[in-house]
């Protein structure tokens, strides 16, 4: 354990902690534009930056020592943050109003903990970035006038699924992020997963079709057998998000692309809605008692006919346990072992 | 060790004499970049055309640079029996010329004569040492450029070469450290980092591999030292990374060199496998059990590459990026994580001479701080611009007014900067400045690389922040904010200034963003980024003030705050700017005094060049009534 | 699986194989290349130059269905250099010295042969595997859908038994199961040889149970697995069908003879969210309630039962599969169908799983729980064989097995070996992700991947459409040439029903399994 002093307050510390990491034990707040709690510390937006024993520093990066003394409201400290988020401001979109993340941005959040006012970016020239939106990706689109280079896409598509489709590319301030050639991201090798997204700080990564759940339901995605624990956003009668359940151990809040984005077929029209059957060679809509009538004394002409092992029960690998269980019961009541479903495909 | 080393000097020597007692004259041409820049191929064609021509014979040799570059295309003569005379300013034909007179007619050409080397010469021609250009410069770093063969081994063997490498190896690594901290070498990189400290460092570091990296990414605009010993001297580059190799314990360097510089290359290359050829690198050094290979890596151009930690990066295969403090020491973990002593190109070249000659000897030159000498490329609004080598602690003024032959054109001189595109401009009052690392800083300027630009007072200052801070800003990495927004908001508000658009307290924010930038950044690059702005408001301070309340440029430079007029007095009505108006902005009959039309006029100012001087009609205003009064 | 997703985390070295896990378990290898990136090992063995394979430190590239050979040259290397676990190969195993003995025919230059791949992979791949510790094993379907797929997964068991990876964090023999409840469905007993929980339909005591539980008597020997309910139904074995949520027109190896199956049948019900292929064939279609719409449990690929919630209600009048199921029951005259909740139907379950008897909604609370849990104060088993084997002894038993040639392998007619799978951006057979609007943008058709080099000879640029066919069906689809398929071969997916690969693959099984093999059959391949 290390102890150190951070505005007044005597913090011990595991050995190899930031002084970020330090200060949020004791709950001081340390606004950081580039800093993400699953990745990689960067270290650039320098809007952590702290004094620790007299000299400025990123909290983010440096680690606790003992006996240090980290004062995180300085003139110095103050002054170095304020002029970083007015400059980050400078060249950023200022339609506010209309962004995805408009009281949900981190931008707006360090913003406002700097003190950045009117009077505070007198002088200070504002530039319109010229803007370029990647939609070339049917689930997320990138804005450019959004985007803080503070680097956590980029470290998410490395560090979270490894794919690093997409990097820093250009110098000074025509830095953007990219892809290999500059290519629309569809035409990259991301796998649309959507982790950098979750992760945006800005409106920079958004989505392209937007929608904020009314209630969330706790759930367990529908397709490959990971079992990613997922939040079904729902509004009225739609799902219309889904995000990873950080709690769930088995995908601990990832998510791949049909999990995250492949729920549209929930509230498909295409949804059947009435029981069918075939009459004279054409489908038509029957009641629920016409139609399991008709197949329960189907069944039972076949069981006494032929016995009840002319009769074959397929369930399936997406269906429940209890689903399942039902399944083979309703078979084996029937007196067959004739059950079987798709786990060999 | 000793033994083999004397059998390969023995056959360097040799061949050096048989050349030499041949009797067959040599004719050196300096064809590095800047020579061939200049035509030096032609010439080179030219002397084999004219030896050709008369069945002579001579041995051509294509040397480096020997910093002259106002006196380009350079070539030097040694006949039997004569010292070696060096003529500046040659093109094809003179050197024909010259070939035809001297090497045929034993007529030494003072005319065309810079001067001769050596104590006696012919008559007419001056001793080069003597000339004002030279007097005060002392060739260390480069005292092979321009003198040896850069592509024979054997010439830098016979000039002591790879004497050091030996001495280095017949001694403890330790020895070595200490002899180059006992020098108090600084690296020559720009920072003036103890080479000492650095080295020592990287020998305690334990680890399975070290490695060392020459820093080869010279990218300020108009510096050319690094790429004048590489194109020059390149052995003994590569011998001071094999001592250091050997010193640290790496078996492995690299050279980080741009890709602009394909001469510079190329002779590295050649360098290289000559001395793997004499067992001078590679395995078993001179049967010692030492190994060390080098590596040539071609930049790709980015300026910040030359900062340490993004170079490897860049090395590495990552783009590069300076890594943020606080991260481990390169000397402990850089390159691939394993220990990493990386030094400048200028620094590693110098070694060979330390250990041969001795700390002592190093330690003498210059000053107690920075001892040594200093190279510069001295350029801008100066007589004889060109590669300089001064001992540190010369004084500034000397260097622009008795090696640079003073200002252009007499005129008045305004300011001078030094330490690259991030250096500070220091005014007329700080001339007496001794040149060393911490003088330079204190006054608000550096070392850098090297880069020595003279200013007259022609030049607006808040212009030339302006250009220098353009070009750290297209530079910036990008990566941290203060340094990829600092610059371009300090460079808009600098555009506002130049254009007329200045407000009060424009320069109060200048001071501050530069301030922010400097505490706020990654790296040295955003560090010392607003350098040029902030020392021009330092020392011109009024003429920020000029442009921002009156509109004025003083310099009559920034083309938004001036304005053109004929004056309708003088104007005899000649016509000459008018027809030269590339905008026909100019109207006026002849014989009748002429006007501009403001509205069309893009100030090129062609017609103020156009008028004749015996009217002197068109002038030059600048200022807020100015301005005014045409809008 | 025997291990967790979050402890083969752990493992320093993976061997990947017949698994193309980038695509069909993307979560999961995101925790291999972040394992990659603190410097754990890769090895990866498939036909196919997969996204994986750029992680590999060795990959190696066999020809389909040769698997068997490639791992007993592994086995092989690691018994010739000693760098088996002497310990745990005596006091865990059973079976080595028989094992070794067989190993003795296996020489290595045959193998490379076999295989395709060279010599020196297979040692590097064996050293791999076996030198950093501890190592895990993950497979998926290109391992068990072949004739020999049981003799692959008891050779990828021998592999982590001679290395004593087994019951160890980071070890493990992984299958990674390909649909979201295929662990429950075979956990539940959809399955024709099994009672829920892998009690033997052929123990007189298990039998009892649920005779008992279900009121009913039930047969003492296996049903009819589903390859062999629809060969049967050609010659009137079968006459009736329930189908329950698959489409088994597109996802059945050989669909003309489901097809035919089908239409021969006298009646099939489906019962599915949507109007599948398979509907086609039916008498009846039942409109059911998607994941969304409806309470129960999940069992994903490392025994986690999760629990699954209502969002939001089914469309029209379409139901939960219970629901219907105790409906039809009833109508049908069987008692014991009527449950008041879900929760109630999983604490039947308990009551009759031994291995599930701690298991309850309550527990699968904040991440669900690992069966086995026999009791409602266990916490669940994340790691099989920590202690010992399921067998009498407690003993793993080493079982040699000798590689054969998969049951149809190119000729002169047929040329290419087909092998089929899924792609990151569907799944299945397309049901539900043809009908997600960005999925089909970014992958809207089925491409017949082919080896560059092959398309080159034939004049295939990418984009022409072209033919395949082998001797049960053809289908046409677009070209895609490209350096991941290795000459000779072609990979097609059974995702789309206008091309779908099902139409040309073998009903050849396996003799244990009976998965048939879809990972391997001979095509030809020509513009269309």
């Amino acid at each position: 354990m290390v102890k150190l002093n951070i505005n007044g307050i005597e913090v011990q510390a595991k050995e190899g902690v930031t002084v970020f990491e330090a200060a949020e034990q004791v709950g001081i707040y340390i606004p950081t534009l580039c800093h993400h709690p699953d990745l990689s510390t960067f270290g650039a937006c320098r809007v952590c930056m702290v004094e620790a024993n007299g000299r400025l520093v990123t909290a983010c990066r440096a680690p606790v020592e003992d006996g240090m003394v980290v004062k995180t409201d300085t003139e110095d400290v103050n002054k170095v943050r304020l002029y970083n988020v007015e400059l980050t401001l400078a060249y950023h979109n200022q339609d506010c109003q209309t962004c995805s993340r408009n009281g949900n941005c981190k931008l707006q959040e360090v913003a406002r903990f700097v003190g950045v006012t009117p009077e505070s970016m007198e002088g200070i020239r504002r530039s319109r970035v010229e803007q370029f939106i990647d939609d070339s990706n049917p689930f997320f689109h990138r804005d450019n006038t959004k985007c803080i280079l503070c680097g956590i896409c980029i470290r998410t598509c490395e560090e979270i699924n490894g794919v690093s489709a997409i990097d820093f590319a250009y110098r000074g301030y025509k830095t953007a992020v990219s892809t290999v050639g500059d290519k629309p991201i569809k035409e990259s090798r991301c796998e649309s997963c959507g982790e950098c997204l979750e992760r945006c700080p800005t409106g920079a990564l958004y989505r392209s079709k937007p929608a904020v759940p009314e209630r969330e339901v706790e759930s367990v995605c529908t397709y490959c057998g990971v079992g990613c624990g997922i939040y079904l956003g729902v509004r009225g009668e739609k799902v219309v998000s889904v995000r990873g359940n950080e709690e769930n151990p088995a995908n601990r809040g990832d998510l791949c692309v049909k999990g995250r984005f492949g729920f549209d077929f929930v509230n498909h029209p295409d949804r059947l809605k009435t029981p069918l059957m075939k009459k004279n060679g054409n489908w038509q809509e029957v009641s629920w008692e016409e139609a399991l009538s008709f197949v329960a004394d189907k069944i039972n002409g076949l069981r006494k006919e032929h016995g009840s092992q002319v009769l074959g029960g397929v369930s399936s690998a997406r269906c429940t346990n209890e689903e399942n269980y039902l399944f083979q019961k309703l078979f084996r009541s029937m007196g067959t072992n004739n059950v079987d479903h798709c786990a060999r495909l | 060790m000793r033994q083999k080393f004397d059998t390969i000097e023995k056959e360097a020597r040799k061949a050096w004499e048989e050349l030499q007692e041949s009797g067959v004259p040599q004719v050196l041409v300096g064809a590095a970049t800047c020579g061939n820049a200049t035509g030096g191929q032609d010439v080179i064609k030219a002397v084999y055309k004219k030896l050709k021509e008369k069945n002579g014979k001579a041995v051509v040799k294509q040397v480096g640079c020997i910093g002259l570059c106002y006196a380009e295309v350079l070539v030097d003569i040694i006949k039997p029996g004569m010292p070696r005379i060096c003529y500046s300013e040659m093109t094809p034909e003179k050197a024909e010329e010259l070939i035809e007179s001297y090497l045929f007619n034993d007529d030494p050409r003072p005319d065309m004569a810079l001067g001769h080397f050596g104590e006696e010469g012919p008559e007419g021609i001056p001793k080069i040492s003597e000339l004002p250009v030279f007097k005060s410069q002392q060739r260390v770093i480069l005292k092979n450029c321009g003198h040896v063969d850069p592509e024979s081994i054997e010439e830098y063997i016979v000039n002591d070469g790879y004497k050091g490498l030996l001495k280095c190896l017949e001694q403890k690594p330790e020895d070595i450290v200490d002899e180059v901290t006992s020098s108090r070498l600084r690296g020559r990189g720009g920072a003036g980092f103890p080479a000492g400290r650095k080295w020592s460092s990287c020998l305690k570091a334990q680890a399975d591999e070290k490695y060392v990296i020459c820093n080869a990414d010279e990218g300020d605009p108009g510096a050319f030292m690094d790429r004048s010993v590489l194109e020059g001297d390149p052995h003994s580059v590569i011998e001071g990374m094999t001592i250091a190799g050997y010193a640290i314990g790496a078996s492995k360097g690299y050279l980080y060199v741009r890709a602009e510089y394909p001469l510079a290359i190329a002779r590295l290359r050649k360098a290289i496998a000559q001395a793997k050829e004499k067992n001078l690198l590679g395995e078993d050094i001179l049967g010692s059990g030492f190994n060390f290979d080098l590596e040539i890596f071609q930049g790709a151009g980015a300026f910040v590459c030359g900062e340490s930690t993004a170079l490897v990066m860049s090395i590495e295969g990552n783009r590069g990026m300076p890594k943020p403090l606080p991260r481990p020491r390169t000397t402990e973990a850089g390159l691939w994580g394993r220990p990493t002593l990386l030094n400048n190109v200028k620094t590693f070249s110098v070694v060979p001479q330390i250990l041969n000659k001795g700390a002592d000897w190093f330690a003498s030159i210059g000053t107690e701080g920075s001892p040594g000498t200093a190279v510069f490329a001295l350029t801008g609004k100066i007589n004889r611009s060109g590669l300089i080598e001064v001992p540190m602690g010369i004084e500034l003024e000397k260097i622009i007014r008795e090696i640079g032959g003073d200002i252009l054109d007499d005129k008045e001189f305004k300011a001078v900067q030094t330490g690259g595109p991030s250096g500070g401009c220091l005014p007329l009052d700080k001339l007496d400045l001794p040149v060393d690392f911490d003088s330079l800083l204190e006054a608000g300027s550096m070392m850098g690389s090297g880069g020595m630009v003279v200013m007259d007072k022609d030049t607006c200052m808040v212009d030339v922040a302006r250009y220098f801070l353009d070009f750290t800003f297209e530079e910036s990495c990008g990566q941290c904010a203060p340094c990829r927004l600092g610059t371009a908001q300090m460079l808009s508000i600098l555009d506002d200034i130049c254009e007329g658009r200045g407000r009060e307290g424009d320069i109060e924010l200048l001071l501050e963003l530069g301030d922010s930038i400097i505490k706020g950044t990654i790296c040295g690059l955003g560090n010392t980024a607003p350098n040029p702005v902030l020392s021009t408001i330092e020392y011109f301070r009024d003429e920020y003030e000029a442009h921002i309340r009156d509109k004025s440029c003083p310099a009559l430079v920034c083309k938004s705050l001036i304005v053109y007029t004929i004056n309708e007095e003088k104007c005899n009505g000649c016509g000459r700017c008018r027809k030269s108006c590339p905008v026909e902005a100019i109207i006026g009959e002849k014989k009748e005094p002429h006007k501009i039309d403001q509205s069309k006029c893009t100030k090129c100012g062609i017609c103020y060049q156009e008028c004749p001087d015996r009217f002197g009609a068109v002038e030059r205003k600048t200022g807020q009534e100015n301005l005014s009064v045409v809008n | 699986m025997t291990n967790s997703l979050g402890d083969i985390e752990e493992a320093e070295a993976f061997f990947i194989t017949g698994s193309n896990t980038t695509e069909t378990h993307p979560v999961i290898s995101y925790r291999v290349r972040r394992a990659k990136k603190r410097g754990a090992k890769v090895i990866v063995a498939d036909p196919r130059r997969i996204r994986m394979a750029e992680e590999a430190d060795v990959f190696l590239q066999l020809k389909p269905g040769t698997n068997v050979a490639l791992l007993q040259g592994i086995a092989k290397v690691i018994l010739e250099e000693k760098l088996y676990q002497e310990e745990f190969v005596r006091e865990k195993c059973e079976g080595f010295d028989e094992f070794a003995e067989a190993l003795q025919a296996v020489k290595l230059d045959e193998v490379s042969k076999i295989t395709g791949v060279p010599e020196e992979k297979i040692t590097q791949a064996a050293r791999i595997y076996a030198g950093n510790k501890p190592a895990t094993i993950l497979y998926a379907m290109g391992i068990t859908q072949h004739a020999q797929g049981t003799d692959n997964v008891l050779a990828l068991a021998s592999l982590a038994m001679l290395t004593g990876n087994m019951g160890k964090r980071g070890g493990g023999v992984n299958p990674l199961r390909g649909q979201n409840n295929v662990q429950g469905a075979c956990d539940m007993a959809a399955l024709p040889n099994v009672f829920p929980g892998y009690q033997p339909v052929t123990s007189e005591e298990a039998r009892k149970k649920f005779e008992k539980a279900y009121g009913a008597e039930i047969p003492g020997k296996p049903g009819k697995p589903m390859t062999v309910m629809f060969k049967e139904a050609l010659t009137g074995g079968i006459k009736g069908l329930y189908i329950m949520g698959e489409n088994p027109v597109m996802s059945e190896a050989d669909s003309a003879k489901a097809r035919e199956a089908l239409q021969k049948m006298e009646l099939v019900v489906v019962q599915d969210i949507f109007f599948n292929e398979t509907c086609e064939y039916a008498d009846v279609v039942l409109p059911a309630a998607s994941f969304a719409e409806k309470d129960g449990s999940f069992v994903n690929t490392e025994r986690r039962v999760q629990r699954i919630r209502k969002a939001i209600n089914p469309p029209g009048e379409a139901k939960s599969d219970t629901e219907i199921i105790s409906e039809l029951a009833g109508k049908i005259g069987l008692k014991g169908f009527n449950y008041s909740s879900q929760e109630e139907i999983m604490q039947e379950i308990a009551s009759l799983v031994p291995k599930w008897a701690g298991i309850n909604y309550k527990r699968m609370e904040n991440g669900g729980i690992c069966w086995p849990c026999p009791d409602e104060n266990h916490p669940g088993t994340p790691i099989l064989y920590t202690e010992k084997f399921l067998r009498e002894s407690g003993k793993a038993l080493f079982k040699p097995v000798t590689y054969q040639e998969p049951q149809e392998t190119p000729d002169e007619e047929y040329p290419f070996a087909l092998t089929t799978g899924r792609i990151l951006y569907h799944y299945h057979t397309g049901t539900m992700t043809r009908r997600v609007e960005g999925l089909s943008s970014l992958y809207g058709a089925e491409k017949v991947w082919i080896n560059q080099n092959d398309a080159e000879k034939m004049s295939i640029n990418q984009g022409d459409r072209v033919k395949v066919a082998s001797r049960r069906g053809e289908v046409t689809a677009e070209a895609m040439p490209a350096r991941e398929v290795l000459e000779g071969t072609v990979f097609m997916t059974f995702h789309f029903a206008e091309a779908c690969a099902n139409e040309l693959t073998n009903t050849a099984m396996d003799p244990v399994a009976k998965i048939p093999e879809l990972k391997v059959c001979a095509v030809k391949v020509e513009r269309a």
